[in-house]
């Protein structure tokens, strides 16, 4: 293999490791369930992006190839839906986002965490 | 009708990469699964415009390029947040409106929006998206409306305008 792609690859591979590192000390970090999922949002556009764009130029002009484009596209399409079900079940759960002061939103008591 | 075919052919070109296997046996049996595919997805009543939106093909693709690069950068921007040593994170709820006409385009900006890191939609009520940002960025971000812009940029139809396109006739004429 050239070794221009040889490094491209590798360079795909670690930023994307970077990524998904990055991705889970960030669910480690953040403070509530939806600032987590931003973290989780990491993961699986750029980290997934990253490692499996890497992999494809290793594999080459074949199939296998074709099927890594294929997760790539899947989880592109399922993981907003599933973390917009996950938002909406935490949502009617009654979990509230931390910070929920914005100006438009309620005019109340803007810090509700008490609330739970 | 020509959602149904066009449903075959998508069904049926997954089935060929997925198996890499070009015998008379497997093919036949490939074209036999995506024929009962097809048909119980019209038994449902799923092939229409929402189900399989071949109207939109050539610019969804070029919204996703452009989508692709605002993901790489939000990517960039909520990972220097998050390995911060202080994390400067502000969540926010905003509202945001969607102009799109139609619920399809209500999904795409929807996702598009939670597909990008450091905004999750966490509430759609008809236009009115409902919208957790991590920082106050990338609340601004989204305040600038330009994905809002793109979004109905790619569900416009110049040729049916109504919402409820022949879906319906032509399937069961």
């Amino acid at each position: 293999m050239d070794i221009a792609l040889e490094i491209l690859s590798w360079g795909l591979l670690f930023v994307g490791s970077a990524f998904l590192v990055i991705g889970g000390i960030g669910v480690v970090r953040l403070p509530d369930v939806f600032t987590r999922m931003h973290g989780a949002g990491i993961i699986d556009t750029m980290g997934v992006g990253g490692v499996m764009s890497g992999l494809m130029i290793q594999a080459g002009f074949t199939i296998v190839t074709i099927k890594l484009a294929l997760i790539i596209g899947f989880i592109l399409y399922t993981s907003p839906t599933a973390t917009h079900a996950l938002a909406r079940a935490a949502l009617h759960g009654g979990v509230r986002p931390r910070g929920d002061e914005t100006p438009e939103d309620e005019s109340g008591q803007g810090n509700s965490s008490s609330k739970t | 009708m020509l959602h149904a075919i066009s449903l075959g052919l998508v069904l049926f070109g997954l089935w060929l990469l997925l198996s890499g296997f070009f015998t008379a046996l497997l093919l036949s049996l490939g074209i036999a699964s995506v024929v009962a595919v097809v048909w119980i997805a019209h038994r449902m009543d799923v092939i229409d415009h929402e189900g399989h939106p071949i109207h939109l093909t050539f610019r969804a693709i070029l919204y996703w390029q452009w989508l692709l690069k605002e993901i790489v950068l939000a990517n960039i921007a909520i990972a220097r947040v998050i390995m911060a040593r202080k994390m400067p994170i502000h969540p926010t709820v905003i509202g945001v409106t969607a102009t799109q006409k139609t619920e399809l385009g209500h999904v795409i900006y929807g996702n598009s929006i939670t597909l990008t890191p450091g905004t999750v939609t966490i509430e759609i009520d008809k236009d009115n998206l409902t919208v957790h940002a991590l920082t106050t960025d990338a609340a601004m971000d989204l305040k600038t409306g330009e994905m809002d812009r793109r979004v109905t940029n790619v569900e416009a139809h110049p040729d049916t305008d109504n919402p409820n396109p022949n879906a319906n006739t032509g399937e069961h004429s």
